[in-house]
Protein backbone atom coordinates (compact mmCIF):
# COMPACT_ATOMS: atom_id res chain seq x y z
CA UNK A 1 0.00 0.00 0.00
CA UNK A 2 2.71 2.40 1.02
CA UNK A 3 4.73 1.30 -2.03
CA UNK A 4 1.81 2.22 -4.25
CA UNK A 5 1.46 5.70 -2.77
CA UNK A 6 5.20 6.24 -3.00
CA UNK A 7 5.31 5.17 -6.62
CA UNK A 8 2.42 7.49 -7.49
CA UNK A 9 4.18 10.34 -5.75
CA UNK A 10 7.34 9.47 -7.67
CA UNK A 11 5.45 9.57 -10.96
CA UNK A 12 3.94 12.92 -10.08
CA UNK A 13 7.38 14.32 -9.28
CA UNK A 14 8.65 13.06 -12.61
CA UNK A 15 5.75 14.76 -14.37
CA UNK A 16 6.68 17.91 -12.48
CA UNK A 17 10.07 17.88 -14.07
CA UNK A 18 8.81 17.70 -17.68
CA UNK A 19 9.85 20.96 -19.29
CA UNK A 20 6.76 22.70 -20.61
CA UNK A 21 6.99 24.84 -23.75
CA UNK A 22 7.78 28.43 -22.96
CA UNK A 23 5.44 30.13 -25.38
CA UNK A 24 1.90 29.77 -24.19
CA UNK A 25 -1.46 31.15 -25.13
CA UNK A 26 -3.17 33.25 -22.51
CA UNK A 27 -0.33 33.26 -20.02
CA UNK A 28 -1.09 31.54 -16.79
CA UNK A 29 -0.05 27.99 -16.41
CA UNK A 30 1.45 27.37 -19.83
CA UNK A 31 4.17 29.99 -19.49
CA UNK A 32 5.54 28.74 -16.20
CA UNK A 33 8.77 26.76 -15.99
CA UNK A 34 7.68 24.41 -13.27
CA UNK A 35 4.26 23.39 -12.35
CA UNK A 36 2.93 22.82 -8.88
CA UNK A 37 1.13 19.63 -9.83
CA UNK A 38 -0.63 18.90 -6.63
CA UNK A 39 -2.32 22.25 -6.35
CA UNK A 40 -3.21 22.12 -10.02
CA UNK A 41 -4.90 18.77 -9.64
CA UNK A 42 -6.64 19.97 -6.52
CA UNK A 43 -8.01 23.10 -8.14
CA UNK A 44 -8.98 21.25 -11.33
CA UNK A 45 -10.87 18.60 -9.44
CA UNK A 46 -12.67 21.11 -7.26
CA UNK A 47 -13.48 23.39 -10.16
CA UNK A 48 -14.73 20.74 -12.55
CA UNK A 49 -16.73 19.03 -9.85
CA UNK A 50 -18.14 22.35 -8.73
CA UNK A 51 -19.04 23.47 -12.25
CA UNK A 52 -20.59 20.12 -13.08
CA UNK A 53 -22.54 20.22 -9.86
CA UNK A 54 -23.81 23.74 -10.53
CA UNK A 55 -24.85 22.87 -14.09
CA UNK A 56 -26.52 19.66 -13.03
CA UNK A 57 -28.48 21.27 -10.24
CA UNK A 58 -29.34 24.26 -12.41
CA UNK A 59 -30.68 22.08 -15.23
CA UNK A 60 -32.61 19.88 -12.85
CA UNK A 61 -34.17 22.93 -11.25
CA UNK A 62 -34.98 24.46 -14.63
CA UNK A 63 -36.53 21.20 -15.82
CA UNK A 64 -38.74 21.12 -12.75
CA UNK A 65 -39.64 24.79 -12.69
CA UNK A 66 -40.26 25.11 -16.43
CA UNK A 67 -41.85 21.76 -17.03
CA UNK A 68 -44.73 21.84 -19.46
CA UNK A 69 -47.68 19.64 -18.68
CA UNK A 70 -48.59 18.00 -21.92
CA UNK A 71 -51.65 15.87 -22.28
CA UNK A 72 -50.33 12.34 -22.94
CA UNK A 73 -53.12 11.85 -25.46
CA UNK A 74 -51.42 14.37 -27.77
CA UNK A 75 -48.43 12.04 -28.10
CA UNK A 76 -50.71 9.06 -28.70
CA UNK A 77 -52.67 10.90 -31.39
CA UNK A 78 -49.47 12.08 -33.04
CA UNK A 79 -48.25 8.50 -33.29
CA UNK A 80 -51.30 7.23 -35.17
CA UNK A 81 -51.32 10.11 -37.64
CA UNK A 82 -49.55 9.71 -40.98
CA UNK A 83 -46.70 11.96 -39.87
CA UNK A 84 -45.99 13.59 -43.21
CA UNK A 85 -46.70 17.18 -42.07
CA UNK A 86 -48.50 17.70 -45.37
CA UNK A 87 -51.17 20.07 -44.08
CA UNK A 88 -54.13 18.26 -45.66
CA UNK A 89 -55.95 18.50 -42.32
CA UNK A 90 -55.74 22.28 -42.52
CA UNK A 91 -53.19 22.63 -39.71
CA UNK A 92 -49.53 23.54 -40.06
CA UNK A 93 -48.29 20.10 -39.05
CA UNK A 94 -49.15 16.84 -37.34
CA UNK A 95 -48.29 18.28 -33.91
CA UNK A 96 -50.75 21.15 -34.31
CA UNK A 97 -53.55 18.87 -35.46
CA UNK A 98 -52.88 16.50 -32.56
CA UNK A 99 -53.06 19.37 -30.07
CA UNK A 100 -56.20 20.80 -31.66
CA UNK A 101 -58.11 17.53 -31.87
CA UNK A 102 -57.36 16.64 -28.23
CA UNK A 103 -58.08 20.09 -26.82
CA UNK A 104 -61.09 21.11 -28.88
CA UNK A 105 -64.20 18.89 -28.84
CA UNK A 106 -65.46 20.44 -32.07
CA UNK A 107 -62.57 19.29 -34.26
CA UNK A 108 -63.38 16.17 -36.26
CA UNK A 109 -61.09 13.17 -35.75
CA UNK A 110 -61.08 12.18 -39.42
CA UNK A 111 -59.26 15.16 -40.93
CA UNK A 112 -56.03 13.26 -41.58
CA UNK A 113 -56.55 12.14 -45.18
CA UNK A 114 -53.19 10.39 -45.54
CA UNK A 115 -53.91 8.39 -42.42
CA UNK A 116 -57.19 7.27 -43.90
CA UNK A 117 -59.86 5.33 -42.08
CA UNK A 118 -57.35 3.61 -39.80
CA UNK A 119 -56.01 6.90 -38.41
CA UNK A 120 -59.52 8.34 -38.10
CA UNK A 121 -60.67 5.33 -36.07
CA UNK A 122 -57.58 5.47 -33.85
CA UNK A 123 -57.89 9.20 -33.22
CA UNK A 124 -61.60 8.80 -32.48
CA UNK A 125 -60.79 6.04 -29.99
CA UNK A 126 -58.13 8.14 -28.22
CA UNK A 127 -60.13 11.35 -28.05
CA UNK A 128 -63.48 9.73 -27.42
CA UNK A 129 -65.10 11.23 -30.48
CA UNK A 130 -67.17 9.61 -33.20
CA UNK A 131 -65.45 9.06 -36.52
CA UNK A 132 -67.58 9.29 -39.60
CA UNK A 133 -66.45 7.43 -42.69
CA UNK A 134 -64.10 9.43 -44.83
CA UNK A 135 -64.30 9.09 -48.58
CA UNK A 136 -60.86 8.47 -50.02
CA UNK A 137 -59.79 11.15 -52.50
CA UNK A 138 -57.20 10.88 -55.20
CA UNK A 139 -55.24 13.26 -57.32
CA UNK A 140 -56.32 13.27 -60.97
CA UNK A 141 -54.30 14.88 -63.74
CA UNK A 142 -56.78 16.73 -65.95
CA UNK A 143 -54.68 16.60 -69.07
CA UNK A 144 -53.64 13.76 -71.32
CA UNK A 145 -51.55 15.85 -73.66
CA UNK A 146 -48.10 14.35 -73.39
CA UNK A 147 -45.42 15.69 -75.70
CA UNK A 148 -46.36 13.20 -78.43
CA UNK A 149 -50.05 14.08 -78.53
CA UNK A 150 -49.86 17.82 -77.97
CA UNK A 151 -47.85 20.25 -80.06
CA UNK A 152 -45.60 23.02 -78.82
CA UNK A 153 -45.46 26.57 -80.00
CA UNK A 154 -41.80 27.32 -79.22
CA UNK A 155 -38.68 25.67 -77.90
CA UNK A 156 -38.11 26.39 -74.23
CA UNK A 157 -34.61 26.40 -72.88
CA UNK A 158 -34.39 27.14 -69.21
CA UNK A 159 -34.92 25.70 -65.78
CA UNK A 160 -36.70 22.37 -66.13
CA UNK A 161 -39.51 23.20 -63.76
CA UNK A 162 -43.15 23.93 -64.63
CA UNK A 163 -43.18 27.03 -62.47
CA UNK A 164 -40.27 28.42 -64.46
CA UNK A 165 -41.65 27.33 -67.83
CA UNK A 166 -44.99 28.97 -67.13
CA UNK A 167 -43.27 32.35 -66.80
CA UNK A 168 -42.31 32.20 -70.47
CA UNK A 169 -45.64 33.41 -71.80
CA UNK A 170 -47.70 30.65 -70.22
CA UNK A 171 -45.46 27.75 -71.19
CA UNK A 172 -44.21 26.17 -74.37
CA UNK A 173 -47.30 24.07 -75.11
CA UNK A 174 -49.69 25.27 -77.78
CA UNK A 175 -52.59 24.61 -75.46
CA UNK A 176 -52.15 27.06 -72.61
CA UNK A 177 -54.45 25.05 -70.33
CA UNK A 178 -52.41 21.88 -70.49
CA UNK A 179 -49.80 20.17 -68.38
CA UNK A 180 -46.25 21.35 -69.09
CA UNK A 181 -44.73 18.03 -68.08
CA UNK A 182 -41.65 19.18 -66.20
CA UNK A 183 -42.41 17.48 -62.93
CA UNK A 184 -43.11 20.17 -60.34
CA UNK A 185 -45.94 18.01 -58.98
CA UNK A 186 -43.72 14.91 -58.89
CA UNK A 187 -41.25 16.75 -56.69
CA UNK A 188 -43.98 18.20 -54.48
CA UNK A 189 -45.54 14.86 -53.54
CA UNK A 190 -44.48 13.81 -50.02
CA UNK A 191 -45.71 10.22 -50.52
CA UNK A 192 -43.87 9.41 -53.77
CA UNK A 193 -47.23 8.83 -55.47
CA UNK A 194 -46.55 10.85 -58.62
CA UNK A 195 -44.13 9.72 -61.27
CA UNK A 196 -43.30 11.14 -64.64
CA UNK A 197 -44.75 8.80 -67.22
CA UNK A 198 -43.64 8.29 -70.80
CA UNK A 199 -43.32 11.53 -72.67
CA UNK A 200 -43.70 14.02 -69.88
CA UNK A 201 -47.13 13.34 -68.46
CA UNK A 202 -47.37 12.63 -64.71
CA UNK A 203 -48.98 9.39 -63.56
CA UNK A 204 -50.70 9.00 -60.18
CA UNK A 205 -50.10 5.84 -58.17
CA UNK A 206 -53.44 5.54 -56.38
CA UNK A 207 -52.06 3.02 -53.92
CA UNK A 208 -49.73 5.67 -52.50
CA UNK A 209 -51.86 8.76 -53.12
CA UNK A 210 -53.47 10.04 -49.92
CA UNK A 211 -55.24 13.13 -51.23
CA UNK A 212 -53.07 15.57 -49.30
CA UNK A 213 -53.46 18.20 -52.06
CA UNK A 214 -49.82 19.23 -52.18
CA UNK A 215 -49.64 18.54 -55.94
CA UNK A 216 -52.76 20.61 -56.55
CA UNK A 217 -51.10 23.56 -54.85
CA UNK A 218 -47.80 23.04 -56.64
CA UNK A 219 -49.13 22.91 -60.20
CA UNK A 220 -48.87 26.36 -61.81
CA UNK A 221 -51.34 25.40 -64.55
CA UNK A 222 -53.90 24.03 -62.10
CA UNK A 223 -54.42 20.87 -64.14
CA UNK A 224 -54.48 18.68 -61.03
CA UNK A 225 -57.81 18.16 -59.28
CA UNK A 226 -58.35 16.14 -56.13
CA UNK A 227 -61.53 14.13 -56.64
CA UNK A 228 -63.36 11.40 -54.73
CA UNK A 229 -61.99 7.96 -55.54
CA UNK A 230 -65.43 6.63 -56.38
CA UNK A 231 -65.88 9.10 -59.25
CA UNK A 232 -63.70 7.25 -61.69
CA UNK A 233 -64.96 8.78 -64.94
CA UNK A 234 -63.70 12.29 -65.66
CA UNK A 235 -63.16 14.50 -68.67
CA UNK A 236 -59.42 14.97 -68.49
CA UNK A 237 -59.19 18.30 -70.23
CA UNK A 238 -59.50 21.90 -69.16
CA UNK A 239 -59.09 23.49 -72.56
CA UNK A 240 -61.21 26.57 -72.93
CA UNK A 241 -60.18 27.03 -76.56
CA UNK A 242 -62.81 26.51 -79.24
CA UNK A 243 -63.13 23.03 -80.72
CA UNK A 244 -61.04 23.46 -83.90
CA UNK A 245 -58.25 25.23 -82.01
CA UNK A 246 -58.17 22.51 -79.33
CA UNK A 247 -58.08 19.84 -82.01
CA UNK A 248 -55.09 21.51 -83.63
CA UNK A 249 -53.25 21.84 -80.33
CA UNK A 250 -53.81 18.38 -78.95
CA UNK A 251 -55.05 15.05 -80.23
CA UNK A 252 -56.84 14.19 -76.98
CA UNK A 253 -58.36 17.52 -76.04
CA UNK A 254 -62.05 18.08 -75.40
CA UNK A 255 -63.63 19.77 -78.44
CA UNK A 256 -66.99 20.41 -76.74
CA UNK A 257 -68.88 18.37 -79.33
CA UNK A 258 -71.59 17.45 -76.80
CA UNK A 259 -71.64 13.71 -77.61
CA UNK A 260 -71.16 12.84 -73.97
CA UNK A 261 -74.13 15.02 -73.02
CA UNK A 262 -76.33 13.13 -75.48
CA UNK A 263 -75.17 9.68 -74.44
CA UNK A 264 -75.39 10.07 -70.68
CA UNK A 265 -78.53 8.51 -69.17
CA UNK A 266 -78.09 10.55 -65.98
CA UNK A 267 -77.54 13.99 -67.52
CA UNK A 268 -74.19 14.43 -65.78
CA UNK A 269 -71.88 16.09 -68.35
CA UNK A 270 -72.44 19.68 -69.36
CA UNK A 271 -70.51 21.76 -71.86
CA UNK A 272 -69.42 25.16 -70.64
CA UNK A 273 -66.52 27.37 -71.73
CA UNK A 274 -65.78 25.06 -74.66
CA UNK A 275 -65.12 21.99 -72.61
CA UNK A 276 -67.25 19.33 -71.00
CA UNK A 277 -67.39 18.85 -67.29
CA UNK A 278 -69.03 15.87 -65.58
CA UNK A 279 -71.15 16.78 -62.56
CA UNK A 280 -69.86 14.33 -60.00
CA UNK A 281 -73.08 14.40 -58.00
CA UNK A 282 -75.10 13.16 -60.96
CA UNK A 283 -72.54 10.83 -62.47
CA UNK A 284 -73.19 7.18 -61.68
CA UNK A 285 -69.85 6.06 -63.16
CA UNK A 286 -71.54 3.89 -65.75
CA UNK A 287 -68.80 4.60 -68.27
CA UNK A 288 -71.09 4.90 -71.31
CA UNK A 289 -69.55 8.20 -72.37
CA UNK A 290 -65.99 6.87 -72.41
CA UNK A 291 -66.06 4.95 -75.71
CA UNK A 292 -68.30 7.56 -77.33
CA UNK A 293 -65.93 10.52 -76.94
CA UNK A 294 -64.44 11.24 -80.40
CA UNK A 295 -61.11 12.51 -79.06
CA UNK A 296 -60.75 9.97 -76.21
CA UNK A 297 -60.78 12.88 -73.83
CA UNK A 298 -62.91 11.16 -71.18
CA UNK A 299 -60.90 8.78 -69.08
CA UNK A 300 -62.00 5.98 -66.86
CA UNK A 301 -59.82 5.27 -63.84
CA UNK A 302 -61.36 1.93 -63.09
CA UNK A 303 -58.99 -0.89 -64.04
CA UNK A 304 -61.72 -3.30 -65.09
CA UNK A 305 -65.48 -3.52 -64.81
CA UNK A 306 -66.86 -6.84 -63.54
CA UNK A 307 -69.99 -7.97 -65.34
CA UNK A 308 -73.45 -8.29 -63.85
CA UNK A 309 -75.38 -11.46 -63.05
CA UNK A 310 -78.91 -12.00 -61.76
CA UNK A 311 -79.66 -13.38 -58.30
CA UNK A 312 -82.46 -15.71 -57.29
CA UNK A 313 -84.87 -13.05 -56.03
CA UNK A 314 -85.52 -11.65 -59.51
CA UNK A 315 -89.24 -10.91 -60.03
CA UNK A 316 -89.11 -10.53 -63.81
CA UNK A 317 -90.20 -6.87 -63.86
CA UNK A 318 -88.08 -6.17 -67.00
CA UNK A 319 -86.77 -2.84 -65.70
CA UNK A 320 -83.18 -3.95 -66.25
CA UNK A 321 -83.86 -4.77 -69.90
CA UNK A 322 -85.31 -1.32 -70.40
CA UNK A 323 -82.41 0.61 -68.85
CA UNK A 324 -79.61 -1.51 -70.30
CA UNK A 325 -77.76 0.39 -73.05
CA UNK A 326 -76.46 -2.78 -74.71
CA UNK A 327 -79.51 -5.07 -74.37
CA UNK A 328 -77.78 -7.62 -72.24
CA UNK A 329 -80.61 -8.87 -69.96
CA UNK A 330 -83.13 -11.22 -71.51
CA UNK A 331 -85.95 -13.34 -70.21
CA UNK A 332 -89.70 -13.75 -69.94
CA UNK A 333 -91.95 -11.46 -67.95
CA UNK A 334 -92.52 -12.54 -64.34
CA UNK A 335 -89.73 -15.11 -64.71
CA UNK A 336 -86.04 -14.90 -63.77
CA UNK A 337 -83.93 -12.96 -66.24
CA UNK A 338 -80.39 -13.73 -67.34
CA UNK A 339 -77.65 -11.36 -68.43
CA UNK A 340 -75.65 -12.03 -71.56
CA UNK A 341 -72.05 -11.74 -70.33
CA UNK A 342 -70.66 -11.15 -73.79
CA UNK A 343 -72.77 -8.01 -74.15
CA UNK A 344 -72.59 -6.68 -70.62
CA UNK A 345 -70.22 -3.73 -70.23
CA UNK A 346 -70.40 -3.59 -66.44
CA UNK A 347 -71.94 -0.10 -66.36
CA UNK A 348 -73.96 -0.86 -63.24
CA UNK A 349 -77.16 0.91 -64.28
CA UNK A 350 -79.26 -2.25 -63.95
CA UNK A 351 -77.84 -2.97 -60.50
CA UNK A 352 -78.92 0.48 -59.36
CA UNK A 353 -82.33 0.39 -60.97
CA UNK A 354 -83.44 -3.11 -59.91
CA UNK A 355 -86.31 -2.64 -57.40
CA UNK A 356 -85.48 -5.80 -55.42
CA UNK A 357 -81.66 -5.60 -55.74
CA UNK A 358 -81.56 -8.87 -57.64
CA UNK A 359 -78.50 -7.99 -59.74
CA UNK A 360 -74.98 -8.41 -58.40
CA UNK A 361 -71.45 -8.41 -59.75
CA UNK A 362 -70.94 -4.83 -60.92
CA UNK A 363 -68.61 -2.36 -59.25
CA UNK A 364 -71.46 -0.55 -57.50
CA UNK A 365 -73.26 -3.68 -56.24
CA UNK A 366 -71.96 -3.36 -52.69
CA UNK A 367 -73.01 0.29 -52.36
CA UNK A 368 -76.45 -0.41 -53.82
CA UNK A 369 -77.06 -3.28 -51.36
CA UNK A 370 -75.81 -1.20 -48.44
CA UNK A 371 -78.04 1.76 -49.33
CA UNK A 372 -81.08 -0.51 -49.74
CA UNK A 373 -80.42 -2.20 -46.38
CA UNK A 374 -80.08 1.20 -44.69
CA UNK A 375 -83.36 2.37 -46.22
CA UNK A 376 -85.09 -0.79 -45.04
CA UNK A 377 -83.70 -0.39 -41.55
CA UNK A 378 -84.86 3.24 -41.44
CA UNK A 379 -88.34 2.19 -42.60
CA UNK A 380 -88.69 -0.55 -39.98
CA UNK A 381 -87.43 1.83 -37.30
CA UNK A 382 -89.98 4.47 -38.31
CA UNK A 383 -92.82 1.94 -38.38
CA UNK B 1 -14.53 56.37 -26.05
CA UNK B 2 -14.70 56.72 -29.82
CA UNK B 3 -11.46 54.77 -30.01
CA UNK B 4 -13.18 52.06 -28.01
CA UNK B 5 -16.14 52.11 -30.36
CA UNK B 6 -13.84 52.03 -33.36
CA UNK B 7 -12.12 48.93 -32.04
CA UNK B 8 -15.47 47.26 -31.44
CA UNK B 9 -16.66 48.02 -34.96
CA UNK B 10 -13.38 46.66 -36.29
CA UNK B 11 -13.94 43.46 -34.36
CA UNK B 12 -17.47 43.04 -35.71
CA UNK B 13 -16.36 43.59 -39.30
CA UNK B 14 -13.32 41.38 -38.88
CA UNK B 15 -15.36 38.52 -37.48
CA UNK B 16 -18.17 38.78 -40.01
CA UNK B 17 -16.42 39.63 -43.28
CA UNK B 18 -12.64 39.58 -43.26
CA UNK B 19 -12.17 36.47 -41.17
CA UNK B 20 -15.57 34.95 -41.86
CA UNK B 21 -15.72 31.79 -39.81
CA UNK B 22 -17.13 29.72 -42.63
CA UNK B 23 -15.36 31.06 -45.68
CA UNK B 24 -11.98 32.02 -44.28
CA UNK B 25 -11.50 29.80 -41.26
CA UNK B 26 -13.60 26.87 -42.61
CA UNK B 27 -15.27 26.17 -39.29
CA UNK B 28 -18.82 25.05 -38.65
CA UNK B 29 -19.07 23.27 -41.99
CA UNK B 30 -21.30 20.36 -40.91
CA UNK B 31 -24.09 22.66 -39.87
CA UNK B 32 -23.39 24.94 -42.78
CA UNK B 33 -23.96 22.26 -45.39
CA UNK B 34 -26.74 20.58 -43.50
CA UNK B 35 -28.91 23.61 -42.96
CA UNK B 36 -28.28 25.63 -46.12
CA UNK B 37 -30.49 23.47 -48.34
CA UNK B 38 -33.53 25.63 -47.82
CA UNK B 39 -33.82 29.33 -47.09
CA UNK B 40 -36.21 28.94 -44.17
CA UNK B 41 -33.95 26.53 -42.27
CA UNK B 42 -30.95 28.76 -42.98
CA UNK B 43 -32.68 31.83 -41.58
CA UNK B 44 -33.94 29.94 -38.52
CA UNK B 45 -30.49 28.59 -37.81
CA UNK B 46 -28.78 31.99 -38.16
CA UNK B 47 -31.17 33.66 -35.74
CA UNK B 48 -30.78 30.92 -33.16
CA UNK B 49 -27.04 30.82 -33.63
CA UNK B 50 -26.67 34.56 -33.14
CA UNK B 51 -28.60 34.48 -29.88
CA UNK B 52 -26.76 31.46 -28.50
CA UNK B 53 -23.38 32.83 -29.62
CA UNK B 54 -23.68 36.15 -27.86
CA UNK B 55 -24.84 34.66 -24.58
CA UNK B 56 -22.29 31.84 -24.71
CA UNK B 57 -19.48 34.29 -25.42
CA UNK B 58 -20.50 36.32 -22.37
CA UNK B 59 -20.81 33.29 -20.08
CA UNK B 60 -17.55 31.80 -21.28
CA UNK B 61 -15.73 35.06 -20.74
CA UNK B 62 -17.10 35.39 -17.20
CA UNK B 63 -16.06 31.88 -16.24
CA UNK B 64 -12.64 32.29 -17.87
CA UNK B 65 -11.94 35.64 -16.25
CA UNK B 66 -13.24 34.94 -12.78
CA UNK B 67 -12.57 31.24 -12.31
CA UNK B 68 -10.03 29.83 -14.72
CA UNK B 69 -7.40 32.55 -14.60
CA UNK B 70 -7.32 33.15 -10.83
CA UNK B 71 -7.13 29.42 -10.16
CA UNK B 72 -4.44 28.97 -12.83
CA UNK B 73 -6.27 26.23 -14.62
CA UNK B 74 -6.65 27.84 -18.02
CA UNK B 75 -5.63 24.59 -19.71
CA UNK B 76 -9.19 23.43 -18.99
CA UNK B 77 -10.72 26.07 -21.18
CA UNK B 78 -11.75 23.76 -24.05
CA UNK B 79 -13.59 21.38 -21.75
CA UNK B 80 -15.14 24.13 -19.68
CA UNK B 81 -16.34 26.19 -22.68
CA UNK B 82 -18.01 23.17 -24.26
CA UNK B 83 -19.60 22.37 -20.91
CA UNK B 84 -20.94 25.91 -20.62
CA UNK B 85 -22.35 25.85 -24.14
CA UNK B 86 -24.01 22.46 -23.65
CA UNK B 87 -25.57 23.47 -20.34
CA UNK B 88 -26.78 26.76 -21.76
CA UNK B 89 -28.30 25.17 -24.83
CA UNK B 90 -30.09 22.57 -22.72
CA UNK B 91 -31.49 25.13 -20.30
CA UNK B 92 -32.50 27.39 -23.18
CA UNK B 93 -34.38 24.43 -24.66
CA UNK B 94 -36.25 23.78 -21.42
CA UNK B 95 -37.03 27.42 -20.74
CA UNK B 96 -38.10 28.22 -24.29
CA UNK B 97 -40.45 25.26 -24.39
CA UNK B 98 -42.32 26.67 -21.43
CA UNK B 99 -42.10 30.39 -22.02
CA UNK B 100 -42.77 30.57 -25.73
CA UNK B 101 -44.05 27.40 -27.43
CA UNK B 102 -44.49 29.19 -30.74
CA UNK B 103 -40.84 30.19 -30.87
CA UNK B 104 -39.86 26.75 -29.64
CA UNK B 105 -41.78 25.06 -32.45
CA UNK B 106 -40.05 27.20 -35.06
CA UNK B 107 -36.49 27.39 -33.72
CA UNK B 108 -36.21 24.70 -31.07
CA UNK B 109 -34.91 22.08 -33.44
CA UNK B 110 -31.84 24.19 -34.22
CA UNK B 111 -30.80 24.58 -30.58
CA UNK B 112 -29.58 21.04 -30.24
CA UNK B 113 -27.67 21.31 -33.52
CA UNK B 114 -25.74 24.37 -32.36
CA UNK B 115 -23.88 22.40 -29.71
CA UNK B 116 -22.12 20.54 -32.52
CA UNK B 117 -21.05 23.71 -34.27
CA UNK B 118 -17.27 24.32 -34.19
CA UNK B 119 -17.73 28.06 -34.22
CA UNK B 120 -19.45 28.01 -30.85
CA UNK B 121 -16.16 26.79 -29.36
CA UNK B 122 -13.85 28.79 -31.61
CA UNK B 123 -15.17 32.17 -30.53
CA UNK B 124 -14.64 31.80 -26.76
CA UNK B 125 -11.22 30.23 -27.42
CA UNK B 126 -10.23 33.18 -29.58
CA UNK B 127 -11.55 35.58 -26.97
CA UNK B 128 -9.49 33.84 -24.30
CA UNK B 129 -6.40 33.72 -26.49
CA UNK B 130 -6.53 37.35 -27.55
CA UNK B 131 -7.38 38.51 -24.05
CA UNK B 132 -10.44 40.54 -24.98
CA UNK B 133 -12.50 42.22 -22.29
CA UNK B 134 -16.21 41.57 -21.94
CA UNK B 135 -17.47 44.14 -24.46
CA UNK B 136 -14.90 43.07 -27.02
CA UNK B 137 -15.84 39.43 -26.55
CA UNK B 138 -19.48 40.28 -27.11
CA UNK B 139 -18.62 42.27 -30.22
CA UNK B 140 -16.58 39.38 -31.57
CA UNK B 141 -19.42 36.98 -30.86
CA UNK B 142 -21.89 39.29 -32.57
CA UNK B 143 -19.65 39.57 -35.61
CA UNK B 144 -19.23 35.83 -35.86
CA UNK B 145 -22.99 35.30 -35.60
CA UNK B 146 -23.62 37.85 -38.34
CA UNK B 147 -20.92 36.32 -40.52
CA UNK B 148 -22.33 32.82 -40.10
CA UNK B 149 -25.81 34.08 -40.88
CA UNK B 150 -24.53 35.83 -44.00
CA UNK B 151 -22.76 32.66 -45.12
CA UNK B 152 -25.88 30.55 -44.56
CA UNK B 153 -28.19 32.92 -46.42
CA UNK B 154 -25.83 33.23 -49.39
CA UNK B 155 -25.40 29.47 -49.58
CA UNK B 156 -29.11 28.73 -49.20
CA UNK B 157 -30.11 31.08 -52.01
CA UNK B 158 -27.57 29.45 -54.33
CA UNK B 159 -28.43 25.88 -53.34
CA UNK B 160 -32.15 26.41 -53.91
CA UNK B 161 -31.35 27.30 -57.50
CA UNK B 162 -28.91 24.39 -57.79
CA UNK B 163 -31.76 21.99 -56.94
CA UNK B 164 -33.41 22.58 -60.30
CA UNK B 165 -30.32 23.25 -62.37
CA UNK B 166 -28.79 20.63 -64.63
CA UNK B 167 -25.87 19.31 -62.58
CA UNK B 168 -23.72 16.36 -63.76
CA UNK B 169 -24.67 13.23 -61.87
CA UNK B 170 -21.40 12.77 -59.90
CA UNK B 171 -21.68 16.34 -58.63
CA UNK B 172 -25.28 16.34 -57.49
CA UNK B 173 -25.95 17.25 -53.87
CA UNK B 174 -22.91 17.79 -51.67
CA UNK B 175 -20.03 17.94 -54.21
CA UNK B 176 -21.44 20.90 -56.09
CA UNK B 177 -22.13 22.58 -52.76
CA UNK B 178 -18.49 22.21 -51.80
CA UNK B 179 -17.37 23.63 -55.13
CA UNK B 180 -19.71 26.57 -54.65
CA UNK B 181 -18.44 27.19 -51.13
CA UNK B 182 -14.88 27.22 -52.44
CA UNK B 183 -15.82 29.80 -55.04
CA UNK B 184 -17.56 31.99 -52.46
CA UNK B 185 -14.51 31.65 -50.18
CA UNK B 186 -12.39 32.83 -53.07
CA UNK B 187 -14.67 35.84 -53.43
CA UNK B 188 -14.46 36.57 -49.72
CA UNK B 189 -10.67 36.87 -49.87
CA UNK B 190 -11.45 40.15 -51.56
CA UNK B 191 -12.28 41.48 -48.11
CA UNK B 192 -8.78 40.90 -46.77
CA UNK B 193 -6.99 44.10 -46.09
CA UNK B 194 -10.28 45.96 -45.68
CA UNK B 195 -9.16 47.25 -42.32
CA UNK B 196 -5.49 48.08 -42.10
CA UNK B 197 -4.01 48.37 -38.67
Amino acid sequence: MLELVNSIRGILELIDKIPLPMAGVGGGIEAKETVDMVSVIKFTAIFIAGLGGIFGLGLAFAAKRFSVKMDPRIEQVKEVLAGAHCGACGYAGCQQYAEAVVANPQIAPNLCTPGGARAAAAVARITGKVASAVEPIFSRIMCQGDWQKAIKRFKYEGIEDCRAAVLAGGGDKSCIYGCLGRGTCVRACPFDALHMGTDHLPVVDIVKCTGCKKCEQACPKKVIEILPAKKAVVVTCHSRDKGPATRKNCKVGCIACGTCVKVCPFDAPSVENNFSRIDLNKCKVCGLCVPKCPTDSIREFMPHRPKAFVLDNCIGCQICARVCPVDAPSGEPKKMFTIDKSRCIGCGICTAKCPVQAIDGTFNAEDVFRAAAAKKAAKTAAA
Amino acid sequence: MSHEFGKLLELVIAASLINNFVFTKFLGLCIFFGVSKKMETAVGMSITFLAVMIISAALAWLVYEFALIPLDITFLKIVVFIGIVAAFVQSADIIMRKISPGLYYKLGVYLALIATNCIILAVPLTNAGEGYNLIESLAFGLGSGLGFGLALVIMASIREKLEIAIVPRPFRGLPIAFVTTGLIALAFTGFSGLITL
